[in-house]
């Protein structure tokens, strides 16, 4: 699947890193990183990552 | 088998998508009070008073899986009928159920003091927003009653569109109840440097002004006038609906792990969202009704869960709520974060930077750590909540 962060929207909240850790996490910078292609057993989790996301700007294909 | 969501929020949106993601066939009705499908309120007092947002821009996705859901909107619920099992709604429909979720949230709190009656206005939804901002923008000075966070919110847009501001509040800071008094007295001095002016542990004797507020009096005699006045004292829970039956109705709708409301002799009604009163088990055994953005999405899926498991195997599913509560909030250019319930800790400790900067603060109840705040240092804040997993 892919995944895909509107970086305009985000403001780096990282409450998608609780939620899948091992796609979204946080620089030292403070600075949203994430993988953009996910295999698809991680589908679950990373529809909670696109849910809590206050800026609502994770999309998912 | 008929599922009906009263309020049309993001929690009855998550509880839509979690029924069906755990199975549930049935139909699902969803009523809600304002023309819209589910959108993302907290934009409101930031970028859609700023910058003019449309309801496209702040709506949820809906999921392919609720696309046979079928929406009410511009209606309301006025009574329910626990025998019947229906709900009468404002415009006169009757509508059935065998489950009933309550996901009215809540409504801004008015005071009531003389001069009440004279309009102001007030933030919960899109065309509240709407309407201020319209006002705003030819507004010189805005005056808002209350220093709770939507509050203070519309206090740095008001600063960033150059309109002065006056904050009066009750309170001995701003958003003393969440975040305390150290915290708090922080926070003022971050809008203090951004010009806005604070009128604390205020006494309101009532509104001045014509047919519209424009300003308020104080019991000091002192008066703080404006062109508008916003008033944000928080807020009521939408229950009165629910009343007739055996629920406790006290704070919002009393609700187990499962988001069912305790009555003793009714399986079938369900709260979520900011009108449910529960315990949140990481911390304590005492109900609280708390208005954070991540509960609604975690009582939603909670009670979609719960239900699906109830109409399948005829049992209640007993979970602990692990939920940790999480907010954040934009003033200016600071972005404050919270994790945990901050609000019931008797000591803070600052662990990282300090309170006049971008810092992390630990806040403690009986040397326990019962919440975390951070200003600008999310990326720090992980390790941190994770230790509430801990706590008990």
């Amino acid at each position: 699947m892919k995944v895909h962060v509107d970086m305009e929207k985000c403001q780096h909240y990282g409450q998608c890193v609780f939620e899948a850790d091992d796609v979204f996490s946080l620089g030292d910078d403070g600075k949203l990183v994430y993988k953009a292609d996910v295999d698809d057993s991680r589908r679950s989790d990373v529809e909670s990552a696109v849910d809590v996301c206050p800026m609502q700007a994770i999309t998912v294909e | 088998m008929k599922v009906l969501i009263v309020g049309a929020g993001l929690a009855g949106l998550r509880t839509a998508e979690s029924l069906r993601g755990a199975g549930f066939a049935g139909e699902i009705t969803i009523v809600g009070e304002e023309p819209h499908f589910p959108y993302n309120r907290p934009p409101l007092s930031k970028d859609a008073l700023a910058n003019g947002l449309t309801i496209a821009d702040l709506e949820f996705k809906r999921r392919e899986s609720i696309a046979d859901v079928r929406w009410i909107f511009n209606d309301s619920a006025l009574s329910t009928n626990y025998a019947e099992r229906s709900v009468l709604l404002e415009s006169g429909r009757l509508e059935s159920f065998d489950i009933l979720v309550a996901a009215t949230g809540i409504r801004p709190r008015v005071l009531n003091v003389p001069g009440a009656e004279k309009s102001k206005f007030s933030l919960r939804n899109f065309t509240e927003a709407q309407e201020l901002r319209t006002s705003m923008l030819g507004a010189e000075k805005l005056v808002i009653v209350g220093a709770g966070f939507i509050g203070c919110e519309i206090a740095a847009t008001a600063r960033k569109l150059g309109i002065n501001v006056a904050v009066v509040a009750a309170d001995p800071e701003p958003m003393f109840r969440p975040l305390g008094a150290e915290f708090g007295r922080a926070m003022r001095e971050r809008h203090e440097a951004e010009g806005v002016k604070f009128h604390m542990d205020a006494k309101i004797a009532g509104y001045l002004g014509g047919d519209s507020a424009t300003g308020v009096s104080l019991e000091s005699g002192e008066e703080i006038l404006g062109d508008l006045v916003v008033e944000a004292i928080g807020s009521l829970p939408n229950t009165e609906w629910l009343a007739g039956g055996e629920l406790d109705l006290q704070d919002g709708v009393l609700v187990d792990s499962s988001m069912r409301a305790t009555a003793p002799s009714d399986l079938s009604v369900y709260a979520v969202g900011d009108v449910a009163r529960y315990a949140f088990d990481l911390f304590d055994s005492t109900p609280r009704r708390i208005e954070h953005w991540n509960l609604p999405t975690e009582t939603g899926r909670r009670a979609g869960k719960s239900i699906a498991h109830f109409l399948t195997t005829g049992e209640v599913l007993v979970e602990p709520v692990n939920f940790v509560p999480s907010f954040w909030s934009d003033q200016y250019e600071d972005n404050v974060q919270s994790f945990g319930i901050p609000g019931i800790a008797d000591s803070i400790n600052v662990v990282d930077g300090e309170l006049a900067g971008d810092c992390v603060v630990e806040y403690l109840r009986d040397g326990k750590v019962v919440g975390v705040v951070g200003v600008n240092t999310s990326a720090k804040l992980a390790p941190y909540r994770k230790r509430f997993q801990e706590i008990n």
